[in-house]
Order: C-alpha cells, then sequence, then structure tokens
C-alpha cells in the first residue's frame, strides 16, 4: 500500500492517539515538575487606642488571581519526586541512619504513602497473576472434558466475572464480605468472634483485595486457554495414550508445553494489567489498608478547586508509567520476536 | 462460585437493608423477613424507586447511552480505516506502529487523566460529554486496532486486490469489498468498545460534573451517602440496573466475545 493512502487512512486514528495518550503524558511530565502557588498571605495592622495589632489573613482575590495567571505553579524541578509523598529522598536517609534493623527499617519506609502503594501493586500483581494463570488453567481443562450441553452455559457464567465493571464487581463482593453481609456475618459466626472484620487489619485487606482479583481476572485466562485447548493437536496426545503416559503426564508433557506461548501471553497482559488496579480499592472502601499507586493519584486528583494536587499527581504518574514501561519490555520483545519470524 | 454473588445481589436488592446486611440470619435476605415488616410484602422496589427517581438515575441512565453510543461509533469508523491499513501495508512501520499502540494501552487511564485535568480546564472543555467521548475513542483506539487488524488480516488479500486491478482506488476498495465481509469482526471490536465506555471509571469520574455522571461515577458516589438507613439499597439497585444490560450482552454475544478474546491469541 502507497505510504501517502496508509497515511490517509490511519491518520484519525493516529492523530486521537498521539493527541490524547502521547500528549497528556508529555503534559503529566511538564506538571510534575511544578508545585500549586501558595496562597497569598496579606498581613494588615489595625491600630486602635490600645496599640497596632498585626494580624493575618488569607487573600482569596489575589491568590485566584495568580493561579489563573499562571497556572501551572511556582517551578520545582525534580523536588516533587523527592518529597516525603513520592521518593521521599529525606525520609529515607534518616530512616536507614536511624532504623534499629531490617524489619524497623522495612516497616517505617512502608509508612511512606509512594511506598506503601508500591508495595501493595507489587504484591497485588505477583500474587494475581499466577493463580489466574493456574485457575484459569485448571477450568478450561475442567470445562474441556464437560458434556457437551454444559459448556455453553458454563462458559456464560464463568465469562460474567470480567464483564461486569470492575466498581460494581468489588462492590458486590465488598457487601457480601461487610460485617453485617452473608460472608462477614458467616465468618463470625464460624470464629465465633463478633468484632472479627474482613476491613479491620491491612492483612485480611489486601487478602480480599487480591481474592477479587483473581476472581475478576480468572475468566480472561481461561477463555483463552480453553480456545488454545480446542487445537492441541490429537495425534501427538494420542501418541503420548498409547505410549502408557497418564492423565497427568498427558498433561504436563503435551498440552502445557503447546500451550505455552499462551501462557507466556497471558502472563504478560495480566502484569501489565494487574499493575494498574484502581477501582477495587474504590469499591471496598479500603484505601486506609491498601493503596496502589492509581489510587494515589486519584486521590490527589479529587478534591474541590483548590485542593486538588497537580503536581503531586502528576509526578506519581510519570513514576507509574516508569514501572509499567519496566514491565511492557518482555512484551515488547515478545512481539517483536514473533513478527520478524514471520512476514506482516 | 462465579455467579452467585451477582444472583445474591440480585435476590438481595429487592429486600430492605435490614435484610440484606442481616447480622443475625442470613436467610433473612432469602425470605424477606425485615422486609415483609417494614413494607408490607417480601419484594419491595423501594431500593429501585430511590436510586432512580429520588436520585435521577435514570439522567446517568441516558448519559451513559450517549456517551456509549458514540464511542462506539467513532471508535469503529476510525478503527476500520486504522486496522485495514496496518493490516495491508506490507512495510515494517506498521509493526512499529501496532507495537507503539500496545505501549500506549498499558498507560493506566489514570495517569493520562492527571495529564488532561489541568489543560481541560484551562480550555473550558471540561465537564462536557464530548470530551469524555472523544477521551474514550482514543484510550480506546489501541485495542480497537490490534484487534480490527487481527481480522482484516483474516479477509484474503486477493479480495481487495483484485478490486484494485478492476480500477478502484483504495479506498473505494474498502467501502465496496471489504465493508460487507468485515461485520463479523467489527460486531466483536464494538462490543469491547462498548465494554470500555461503558464500565470506565476512572476517566469518567473525573472528567464529568455531578450532572452529567454516567452511571458507573454516579454509583460511586451514592457511596458517600451509605451511611443512612436504606442508602445502601438504593447503591445495590443501581448496581443491578448497571449490570443487568451487561447480562443480556454475555448472553446475546457469547460466541463474539470469546472469539475475540482468542483472536490473534491462539494461532491456528
Amino acid at each position: 500500500m502507497p505510504h501517502r493512502t496508509f497515511i490517509f487512512f490511519i491518520l484519525p486514528s493516529l492523530l486521537s492517539m498521539i493527541l490524547l495518550i502521547a500528549v497528556p503524558i508529555f503534559s503529566a511530565m511538564t506538571q510534575s515538575l511544578f508545585i500549586a502557588h501558595k496562597q497569598v498571605i496579606r498581613v494588615s495592622e489595625t491600630c486602635d487606642p490600645f496599640g497596632c495589632k498585626k494580624e493575618t489573613s488569607v487573600d482569596a482575590e489575589a491568590t485566584a488571581n495568580l493561579r489563573e495567571k499562571e497556572p501551572l505553579g511556582i517551578f520545582n524541578g525534580f523536588d516533587t519526586y523527592t518529597n516525603r509523598n513520592h521518593l521521599a529522598a529525606a525520609e529515607i536517609k534518616t530512616s536507614w541512619n536511624v532504623a534499629t534493623g531490617w524489619k524497623d527499617l522495612f516497616s517505617r519506609i512502608m509508612n511512606l504513602p509512594f511506598y506503601k502503594a508500591l508495595a501493595f501493586t507489587i504484591t497485588y500483581t505477583i500474587v494475581v497473576t499466577p493463580f489466574v494463570i493456574v485457575l484459569g488453567f485448571l477450568i478450561a481443562l475442567g470445562t474441556n472434558s464437560l458434556a457437551s450441553w454444559l459448556k455453553g452455559p458454563t462458559i456464560f457464567f464463568s465469562l460474567l466475572p470480567m464483564i461486569v465493571t470492575p466498581l460494581i464487581g468489588s462492590l458486590i463482593l465488598f457487601w457480601m464480605i461487610d460485617a453485617d453481609g452473608i460472608i462477614g456475618s458467616t465468618l463470625q459466626r464460624i470464629f465465633k468472634d463478633n468484632d472479627l472484620s474482613l476491613k479491620a487489619s491491612p492483612a485480611l485487606t489486601w487478602i480480599m483485595l487480591i481474592v477479587y482479583g483473581i476472581w475478576h481476572s480468572t475468566p480472561f485466562a481461561f477463555i483463552v486457554f480453553y480456545a488454545g485447548l480446542q487445537t492441541v493437536p490429537q495425534e501427538t496426545l494420542e501418541a503420548s495414550m498409547l505410549d502408557g503416559a497418564s492423565l497427568w503426564q498427558q498433561k504436563r508433557y503435551v498440552v502445557i508445553p503447546y500451550l505455552m506461548p499462551l501462557i507466556i501471553f497471558v502472563t504478560l497482559i495480566q502484569l501489565m494489567d494487574n499493575f494498574r488496579v484502581f477501582e477495587p480499592i474504590v469499591g471496598f472502601n479500603a484505601s486506609a489498608n491498601a493503596t496502589s499507586l492509581s489510587w494515589i493519584i486519584f486521590n490527589d486528583l479529587r478534591g474541590e478547586d483548590a485542593l486538588q494536587l497537580f503536581g503531586s499527581a502528576a509526578a506519581t504518574s510519570m513514576l507509574t508509567i516508569i514501572g509499567v514501561g519496566i514491565l511492557l519490555i518482555p512484551v515488547l520483545i515478545m512481539i517483536w520476536k514473533e513478527f520478524n519470524s514471520k512476514t506482516v | 462460585m462465579a455467579i452467585s454473588p451477582f444472583l445474591w445481589t440480585l435476590w438481595g436488592s429487592f429486600k430492605v437493608q435490614g435484610d440484606f446486611f442481616s447480622k443475625a440470619d442470613w436467610a433473612n435476605a432469602v425470605y424477606g423477613i425485615r422486609t415483609l415488616a417494614e413494607t408490607g410484602s417480601t419484594f419491595t422496589v423501594n431500593g429501585y424507586s430511590n436510586a432512580w427517581i429520588e436520585h435521577e438515575f435514570w439522567r446517568s441512565a441516558i448519559n451513559t447511552s450517549i456517551v456509549v453510543f458514540f464511542v462506539v461509533i467513532i471508535s469503529l469508523t476510525i478503527g476500520t480505516l486504522g486496522g485495514y491499513a496496518l493490516a495491508r501495508s506490507g512495510y515494517r512501520y506498521a509493526l512499529w506502529l501496532l507495537m507503539l499502540a500496545l505501549v500506549f494501552r498499558a498507560m493506566p487511564h489514570i495517569t493520562l487523566v492527571s495529564g488532561y485535568l489541568l489543560p481541560f480546564f484551562q480550555w473550558n472543555i471540561w465537564g462536557h460529554l464530548p470530551t469524555t467521548i472523544i477521551v474514550l475513542v482514543a484510550i480506546n483506539q489501541p485495542f480497537t486496532l490490534w484487534m480490527l487488524h487481527s481480522f482484516f488480516l483474516n479477509i484474503p488479500k486477493e479480495l481487495d486486490e483484485s478490486a484494485l486491478v478492476d480500477g478502484c482506488n483504495r479506498f473505494q476498495a474498502f467501502r465496496h469489498i471489504i465493508i460487507p465481509v468485515m461485520w463479523p469482526g467489527v460486531i466483536t471490536t464494538g462490543l469491547f468498545s462498548f465494554l470500555l465506555a461503558y464500565n470506565d471509571f476512572a476517566v469518567t469520574a473525573m472528567l464529568l460534573s455531578q450532572e452529567n455522571q454516567t452511571m458507573v461515577p454516579k454509583i460511586a458516589s451514592f457511596l458517600g451517602s451509605t451511611q443512612q438507613e436504606g442508602e445502601v439499597m438504593s447503591a445495590v439497585a443501581a448496581v443491578v440496573s448497571t449490570t443487568l444490560p451487561l447480562f443480556v450482552l454475555v448472553m446475546f454475544f457469547q460466541r463474539q466475545i470469546v472469539s475475540g478474546l482468542t483472536a490473534g491469541a491462539v494461532k491456528g
């Protein structure tokens, strides 16, 4: 296809992506180097027969004017990145000097908002992903051996957790887990502890969020593996049966190696998607115990007019994008290799 | 395991808070004891009327319909053109563009919102539905392009090449030859565009004003007021109302959804 025609066809799509995906990233990069104007303080002096008194107050009009004239704010360089809410360079240095051991250092760092979010995001990503793969694979195997008339409905029901809005899915589970909900109150009865609440401790909250993540993402793995199972070459499978392989050996030596490209594909996509975890934390109202990188960006951005911390959100956004970029490298390598081995 | 939470919530949405959140006995939610006491029958549509009428959830439903309709149409229009070009290009740069699209797809939406807010405020386009529509179209493009390009790869080149030989230009070939046969792929991709626009929270919550909100951020705003008795049932009713169209969707389009998820992932 001649280049000119190609450009005409792809221009609207490419333009929209560049304008609304690439440019905002640069915008965020720029915003991260600035910090909002502080409110303008006015010191007024009132004198009466008893003496002069100084009074400080916020000059709302001047503040608004300043904000309107220079909406970006004051140039802050990379200081926003190193402040307490982000990489916290100074705090870590102090902790390093003061801490009484690894555990103490660890808990001090965990108190810093960015690292707390980073820890949860990474934990969520590396725990949910393998569970999703294994569970999806097992469900695919199971569904494959069901009677034909059962397959359709099973697939229907298994797809649902993925199709439903993440926020809504997490709300539905949240209401069941709530201390008054069905799962919550049953657990309280089982453990005979009236104060048991899955929302109470950070550990339980993390587990709850991870369970939600697995529930939500397994259908994707299941569908992909199920489709892959349909294409397993029958001859190899039958040859292994003739050689006396047990069911488990068949799976291990024939099916899994055949599905390996799919497994890798799903793993990489899941790693990328799970790193963006955000809606469950809102749905489960878990921000006291668990925050994620996307969530702290959201938290910085919501709030009435002057309370939005654009610079801080932008700095966290850049750090998150760097994290995503790191996760992306294996995906890009894999796709590059695959496209190189066949003509486009 | 997958469906029981939905069934439970659906059943419970017709009860009052005392039953759905009954500490004493979960079976209360099944039989609706408190509901009987409070409203005179074991089923009540109080939650629904509260959400739809008092909290004007119907407005959000209309907003969602508008946003979703336009996002799907625009997304598919520019996506089919782009996907076709990528499938028929034959040059290396098509691969580079696809990989770039993949990088774009990986960006967390909230980081993009962080970039949008300040400029949108400055240019006074924040809070309008068209802004959100265009943003969602753009965010959806990478996935749409990948999916459509792989569907177009499956349409034999000979079809449009014979049209070119007959004297059509590319666009005419696209219009007369490709469009009639591309519908299965387009429907599948349209479904995923629909899902993305319908389910979105990060973008719609931050870019729309209170009056303009679509259904999902509206539900999130209910959560702020759930401390009052009975308010949480509006949220439950809203959740069920929002999920029902998705159920219908999966029921009718299950095959397309499955084929869409596996397109490109499974070779041969």
